[in-house]
C-alpha cells in the first residue's frame, strides 16, 4: 500500500492496519468492568436531580422550596435565589475552539429568567437519587410568563441569512442559477421539511463532580475533553490546571457529549455548594430538555438539466434555526457545493432564533439533513428525464469542486457506484413505480450519494518504549464504542513493529497529553498524525541509542534503511531489537512526542480546505417494502459502498458505518422531537414515544469500502464517523418513491403520508 | 418517586382488605403502574402486590373455553398451546405488544387496566383531564397523531393502548371481578368505560375490587390480529384489528371484530359484524363492513388519517383470512 510515509522512504509494514482486530476494551465492556461516569463511587456520594421549567420563556416570580427541603435525606435545594454563582459562559470565537463548549449563554441559577421550556431552574441534592428526584417534583416555582417564539414552522419565513464562518461557507452563487433554471428544458423544484431530531446515547449523559478545595474531579461521558476542562474552570474561576476529567468510556456521544451542558455544570455546583461528591445522572427526559438535538429545517432544492440529464442549475437554499441563547448554524448546503458539476449554481442558508433549547451536534450536522433533501431532488429529476437515478448522477460528476474549482485529494463516486450496483442487483430494478412485487409487498429500489467533509484536529501524543518490550500510546482521547485505542494501538503497533498485545493506548483523561476532539470525524486521522510522528522520532531516539552503542549492528544505519519489524529496527543484513538496544544503554525506557500549535493548525486547515476538497464519500443502495394497505415502509436490504481511504479496522469501521446508515433509517422513517408549538414543550422525551429504529426495523445492512488511500492524511485514512448517516435517508425515500409513486418531502416518512 | 406503603398478602381476602384502604393500589407486573408511579401520574399510599395469589394458571372450561387468571404473564399466555391452537388472534396480540422483558412481568389482569399512552396524559405541565379533572385537554389542538376517532369526548380523545383487549373484546371474554360483596363478571366490551365528561374514570371496576380471571368461549375459526404501526416493534397501535372469519359457500356465516388504537376503549366493531353475516366474503364487501363502522368518527387534523387506515387494515384482515394465509 502506497502512503505518504512509505514514500517518504520509511518502509512501513503493514501487520495489523486493516484487519478486523477485536475491541482491545471489548473484555471490560461485556463483563461490566468498564466504568461509565454514573459508576465511580465516593464514600460521601449525595446524588442531585434537576427540576425544570414548565414555560418557554418567562421569569421566576416565587420558588417555593419548603416541601422538598422538608423531605428526609434532601441536603439542599439549589435555586436562582441561594445558588453561588457561576461565570458566564465565553462567548464562541474561533480564536478559542473551546469556546464552542458553551451549549447555551444562559448562566444556570443565577438569574430569574427562563429561557426555554425545559431549562434547569434548581437542583436538588439528597442522599439518594430517589430522594432527590421525588424532592425535585415538590419543588413549586411561580412563573411571569413572557411572549415566546417556539414554533419553527411558523418563525421560519422571517430568517435572516446566515453569516458563515471560516469552516462553513453559508452561500455560494456561480453563474445566474434562476435564469438557467427558468431556461432548463427539464427541471424540478421541491420544498422540503425535517423535523427536530433528539440525541438518546444508549447512556444518559452524566456527571460525578468532587471538589477537593479548589480542584475539582468530573467523571463525565465526553467527546472533547480538553473544552469541556478548559470551560468548567472558566465558569468556576480556577485555573485549568485545578480541573480533571475523567472519561475512559462513553456509552454514545452522537455530538450530543461535545459540550459542557447544564447537567454537568450543575453537579459541580452542586458538589461546591454542598461540600459533597455528587452525582447527577440524568433522566433520558432531562437529556431531552438540556441537550440540544439537531435543527429542524425547510430546504428549497431546484434542479435544471437538459434532455440528456446534464444539470444546468443546481439551487439549494435551508432555513435552520438556532436559539437566542445559543447554537451554531449547520451546513444544510455543504454536500450541494461538492456533488454536481452544475455550471450555475446558488447556495444560501438562513437561520431564525427561536426561544427553544440550542440545537447542537448530531451526526453530521447539516450533511444529513441536507444530503436528504439534495439527493432526494437528484433523484427526482432522474424520474423528470425517464433517466436511471445512477446515470444521473454520473453523468454530472465533477473534474474538479463546482463551486471554487479546487481539486479533490480523492474521488471515487463512480468506482463505488458501480460496485454498489453489482453487489446489490440494480440491474434487475425495474424502473418503474409499482411494478416490483414480493407477494402482495411493493418493493422499491433507491440510491443516494453519502458525503462528509474530512478534517483534522491537532492532537498531542506521546509513545514511550519500554525496554521490556512494551509500548504506551498516551493521548487524551475519547472511547465512545467507535474502536479509539483499538485502531491507535494497531497503527502504533505496526510504526514500531511491535505485537498488538504488547501495545498499551491510555486515554480518555485530562491529565494525558491532550488528544484531538472526537468530532467532525476528526479523531482517528487527528490522533493517528499524533502517533504515527511520534513513533518515527521514537525510533530516530532508538537508533541514535543503538549507533552509540558499540558493536551494534546498526551502527552507521540511517533510519531510512531500516524496517521497523519483529520488536526491533532492521535492515537486509541484520538487526537489533528494541529491548537489546535499551538495555544495552542502560535505559528503562525511551519516549517521543508529538505536538502541534493550535492556531496554526487552524489557520493550516482554513487555508487547506480553500486549496482542496477533501471527503469521505459512499454510495447508499436502500430496498424498501411497502404494505400496499396499510403503507408501512421496511426497510428489507441496505449496500453502503464507501470511499474512506484506507480502512484501519474493518471491523469497528462497519460498525461505525452500520451505525449511521441505522441513525439515517431512522431520521427517514421515524424519529421526530414533538415541540408544541403553543409553549415549546417536547411532548415525546422518551424511547416509547420518540422512535428510534428498532432491531425489527434493521435488515442486515451490508458495507463495502474501495480502500484505497487518500493521498494527504495519515495512512491514508478519512474519517467514517458521520459519512454512514449521510445521504441514507434519502435512499429510503427514494426507495419508496420507486415503490410507490409518491415521493415523501417532509420527514420522516410516516404511513399517513403514503396513504 | 413518592413514598408508599408495600403489602404483599397470601389470600384474596388479605388484598381486598388491603384494598379497601383509601389510596391503595394493586400491583400486577407492575410494567405501567411502576412507570407512573415515577412520573408520579400515580401516587398510592398503598400498593398491594398481588402476584402471590393463586391466579397464574390457564385452566380449560366444560364448554371448551378457557379460563385464564389474572396474574398469568403475557408471554406465558402467548405461548400456551391451546392459546395459539385456539385463538391466535389471542396470542399474536399479545406478542405484538411491548418488548420480551416487559411481556415477562406484564399480567393479563394488569393489561385491562392500562392506561392511556397520550402524551398529554404523560407530561405535568400540560392539561389533562384524565390526570388533572377539570384541567382541560391540550391533546385537542395539540399533538393528537395516536389519540382515537371514535368514542371521543371533548374532555379527552385518549385512545386505549392495549392489543390484548382488543382481542379479548373480540373474542366475547369476560372478567371476573372480587370485591367486598363478593364476585361478578363483567364482558369484556363493557369493562372499559368511553370518557365523557369523567376521563379519569376509566372502567367499571368499583373501588378496591380486583380482577381474578379472564375467561373465554369457545372459537372454533379461524381469526388473527393486525397491528399497524410506526415501526416494527415496541409502539404502540396506530390502528389494529383483531378478526375471526368464517366463510361458507362465499357467504360470512361466523364474524368477530374488534379495532384498536382509534377509540378510547377496545372497540367492538358491532356494525361491521352485522352487515358481514350472513353476506358475501370479498374485498368489496369487506370495505363496505370496514367503512359502516366509522361514520360517527370524529377526527382531528393530526389523526384524520386513521379513518382510512382502519378500513384498509379491516378490509386487509378480513381478506386474509378469507384467502387463509393465516391461521
Amino acid at each position: 500500500m502506497s502512503t505518504k510515509y512509505a514514500e517518504a522512504g520509511q518502509a512501513t509494514r503493514t501487520t495489523y492496519v486493516g484487519q478486523a482486530i477485536d475491541r482491545v476494551d471489548g473484555p471490560a465492556k461485556t463483563t461490566g468492568q468498564a466504568r461509565f461516569a454514573a459508576e465511580y463511587p465516593y464514600p460521601d456520594l449525595a446524588h442531585a436531580a434537576l427540576v425544570h421549567a414548565t414555560i418557554a420563556r418567562g421569569r421566576i416570580t416565587a420558588i417555593d422550596t419548603e416541601q422538598a427541603l422538608a423531605v428526609r435525606g434532601v441536603i439542599d435545594v439549589l435555586t436562582h435565589v441561594n445558588a453561588p454563582a457561576m461565570k458566564p459562559a465565553p462567548k464562541m470565537s474561533f480564536l478559542d475552539l473551546s469556546s464552542i463548549a458553551s451549549g447555551t449563554s444562559v448562566n444556570y441559577l443565577a438569574t430569574d429568567e427562563v429561557h426555554w421550556n425545559g431549562q434547569p431552574i434548581a437542583v436538588v441534592v439528597a442522599e439518594t437519587p430517589e430522594t432527590a428526584r421525588y424532592a425535585a417534583s415538590l419543588v413549586r416555582p411561580a412563573y411571569r410568563v413572557l411572549p415566546a417564539t417556539v414554533d419553527f414552522a411558523a418563525e421560519e419565513p422571517n430568517a435572516a441569512p446566515e453569516k458563515g464562518n471560516p469552516l462553513m461557507a453559508s452561500r455560494a452563487d456561480k453563474g445566474d442559477a434562476h435564469a438557467a433554471l427558468a431556461a432548463a428544458p427539464v427541471s424540478v423544484d421541491l420544498t422540503f421539511s425535517t423535523p427536530q431530531h433528539n440525541h438518546n446515547a444508549i447512556e444518559p449523559h452524566a456527571t460525578t463532580a468532587v471538589w477537593d478545595g479548589d480542584r475539582l474531579t468530573l467523571h463525565e461521558g465526553a467527546q472533547n475533553i480538553p473544552w469541556l476542562r478548559k470551560h468548567v474552570a472558566q465558569r468556576f474561576g480556577v485555573p485549568e490546571t485545578s480541573v480533571r476529567v475523567l472519561s475512559p468510556f462513553v456509552g454514545g456521544g452522537f455530538g450530543g457529549k461535545s459540550r459542557a451542558w447544564a447537567g454537568t455544570l450543575l453537579a459541580a455546583l452542586a458538589a461546591r455548594a454542598t461540600g459533597r461528591a455528587v452525582r447527577l445522572a440524568l433522566t433520558r427526559a432531562g437529556v431531552y430538555h438540556t441537550v440540544g438535538g439537531r435543527t429542524a429545517s425547510t430546504q428549497r432544492v431546484a434542479l435544471g438539466a437538459d434532455a440528456t440529464g446534464r444539470l444546468s442549475a443546481l439551487i439549494h437554499t435551508s432555513v435552520s434555526r438556532t436559539a437566542r441563547i445559543g447554537g451554531m448554524p449547520e451546513p444544510i448546503t455543504a454536500a450541494s457545493h461538492h456533488l454536481y458539476a452544475a455550471p450555475n449554481i446558488h447556495l444560501a442558508q438562513h437561520n431564525v432564533q427561536l426561544d427553544l433549547l440550542p440545537n447542537t451536534f448530531m451526526r453530521a450536522p447539516g450533511e444529513s439533513i441536507g444530503t436528504f433533501a439534495l439527493e432526494s431532488a437528484v433523484d427526482e429529476l432522474a424520474w423528470e428525464l425517464g433517466m436511471d437515478p445512477i446515470e444521473l448522477r454520473l453523468r454530472n460528476e465533477p473534474d474538479r469542486n463546482p463551486v471554487g474549482g479546487q481539486r479533490f485529494t480523492h474521488r471515487m463516486l463512480k468506482e463505488a457506484y458501480a460496485l454498489g450496483a453489482e453487489r446489490f442487483g440494480w440491474r434487475e430494478r425495474d424502473p418503474r413505480p409499482g411494478a416490483m412485487r414480493d407477494g402482495r409487498w411493493l418493493v422499491g429500489m433507491g440510491v443516494a450519494t453519502a458525503f462528509h467533509p474530512s478534517m483534522r484536529m491537532p492532537a498531542h501524543v506521546t509513545v514511550r518504549l519500554g525496554a521490556d518490550g512494551t509500548l504506551v500510546v498516551r493521548s487524551g482521547m475519547h472511547e465512545m464504542g467507535m474502536g479509539t485505542a483499538t485502531v491507535q494501538a494497531q497503527i502504533a503497533a505496526d510504526e514500531m513493529g511491535v505485537p498488538l498485545a504488547s501495545v498499551r493506548v491510555e486515554y480518555g483523561d485530562s491529565d494525558l497529553p491532550p488528544g484531538p476532539g472526537a468530532i467532525g470525524s476528526v479523531q482517528t486521522a487527528s490522533a493517528a498524525a499524533g502517533v504515527i510522528d511520534a513513533c518515527a522520532k521514537l525510533k530516530k531516539s532508538v537508533l541514535a541509542l543503538a549507533r552509540r552503542a558499540p558493536g551494534s549492528p546498526l551502527h552507521g544505519r540511517k533510519l531510512e534503511e531500516l524496517e521497523a519489524r519483529d520488536g526491533g529496527l532492521h535492515h537486509r543484513g541484520g538487526g537489533q531489537g528494541y529491548t537489546d538496544i535499551l538495555n544495552a544503554a542502560g535505559r528503562d525506557h525511551l519516549e517521543a512526542e508529538s505536538k502541534s500549535n493550535m492556531l496554526g493548525f487552524v489557520a493550516r486547515t482554513v487555508l487547506d480546505r480553500r486549496r482542496r476538497v477533501k471527503a469521505a464519500t459512499g454510495a447508499q443502495f436502500c430496498e424498501v417494502r411497502v404494505d400496499p394497505d396499510t403503507m408501512e415502509v421496511r426497510v428489507s436490504r441496505w449496500l453502503g459502498v464507501f470511499d474512506v481511504g484506507t480502512v484501519i479496522n474493518a471491523r469497528t469501521a462497519a460498525s461505525q458505518l452500520r451505525g449511521g446508515i441505522v441513525m439515517g433509517i431512522g431520521m427517514a422513517l421515524s424519529e421526530q422531537t414533538l415541540i408544541d408549538g403553543r409553549d415549546g414543550r417536547i411532548m415525546n422525551p422518551s424511547l416509547s414515544e420518540y422512535h428510534i429504529p428498532v432491531h425489527a426495523d434493521i435488515p442486515r445492512i451490508d458495507v463495502l469500502y474501495l480502500n484505497e488511500p487518500d493521498p494527504t492524511t495519515p495512512l491514508g485514512l478519512l474519517g467514517i464517523g458521520e459519512v454512514g448517516i449521510t445521504g441514507a435517508a434519502a435512499a429510503v425515500a427514494n426507495a419508496v418513491r420507486h415503490a410507490t409513486g409518491k415521493r415523501v418531502l417532509d420527514l420522516p416518512i410516516t404511513l399517513d403520508k403514503l396513504l | 418517586m413518592r413514598p408508599f406503603a408495600y403489602v404483599k398478602p397470601v389470600d384474596v381476602e388479605a388484598a381486598l382488605r388491603a384494598a379497601a384502604e383509601p389510596g391503595a393500589k394493586f400491583l400486577g407486573g407492575g410494567t405501567n403502574l411502576v412507570d407512573l408511579m415515577r412520573e408520579g401520574i400515580e401516587r398510592p399510599d398503598t400498593v398491594v402486590d398481588v402476584t402471590g395469589l393463586p391466579f397464574d394458571t390457564v385452566e380449560e372450561l366444560p364448554d371448551g373455553g378457557l379460563r385464564i387468571g389474572a396474574l398469568v404473564r403475557n408471554s406465558a399466555l402467548a405461548a400456551d398451546r391451546r392459546v395459539r391452537t385456539r385463538y391466535p388472534m389471542l396470542s399474536q396480540a399479545l406478542l405484538s405488544g411491548a418488548s420480551p422483558q416487559l411481556r415477562n412481568m406484564a399480567t393479563v389482569g394488569g393489561n385491562l387496566l392500562q392506561r392511556a399512552r397520550c402524551p398529554y396524559f404523560y407530561d405535568h405541565a400540560s392539561a389533562c383531564n384524565k390526570r388533572r379533572p377539570g384541567s382541560g385537554c391540550d391533546a385537542l389542538e395539540g399533538f393528537n397523531r395516536g389519540c382515537a376517532i371514535l368514542g371521543v369526548s371533548q374532555s379527552c380523545i385518549a385512545a386505549h393502548p392495549s392489543d390484548l383487549c382488543v382481542a379479548l373484546a373480540a373474542l366475547d371474554a369476560v372478567a371476573e371481578v372480587r370485591g367486598a360483596d363478593g364476585t361478578r363478571r363483567i364482558p369484556l366490551t363493557d369493562f372499559h368505560r368511553l370518557p365523557a365528561g369523567t376521563p379519569d374514570i376509566e372502567t367499571e371496576l368499583g373501588p378496591g375490587e380486583l380482577v381474578t380471571a379472564v375467561e373465554l368461549p369457545p372459537l372454533a375459526i379461524p381469526s388473527r390480529y393486525r397491528k399497524v404501526r410506526d415501526r416494527a416493534s415496541y409502539a404502540f397501535a396506530l390502528v389494529s384489528v383483531a378478526a375471526a372469519l368464517e366463510v361458507r359457500d362465499g357467504t360470512v356465516t361466523q364474524v368477530r371484530l374488534a379495532l384498536g388504537g382509534l377509540a378510547p376503549k377496545p372497540w367492538r366493531a358491532r356494525e361491521a359484524e352485522r352487515i358481514l353475516l350472513g353476506g358475501p366474503a370479498g374485498e368489496a364487501s369487506f370495505r363496505r363492513a370496514a367503512e359502516a363502522e366509522l361514520p360517527a368518527a370524529t377526527t382531528r387534523p393530526g389523526n384524520a388519517f386513521k379513518a382510512g387506515l382502519a378500513v384498509a387494515t379491516t378490509t386487509a384482515t378480513l381478506r386474509e383470512l378469507n384467502e387463509g394465509g393465516a391461521r
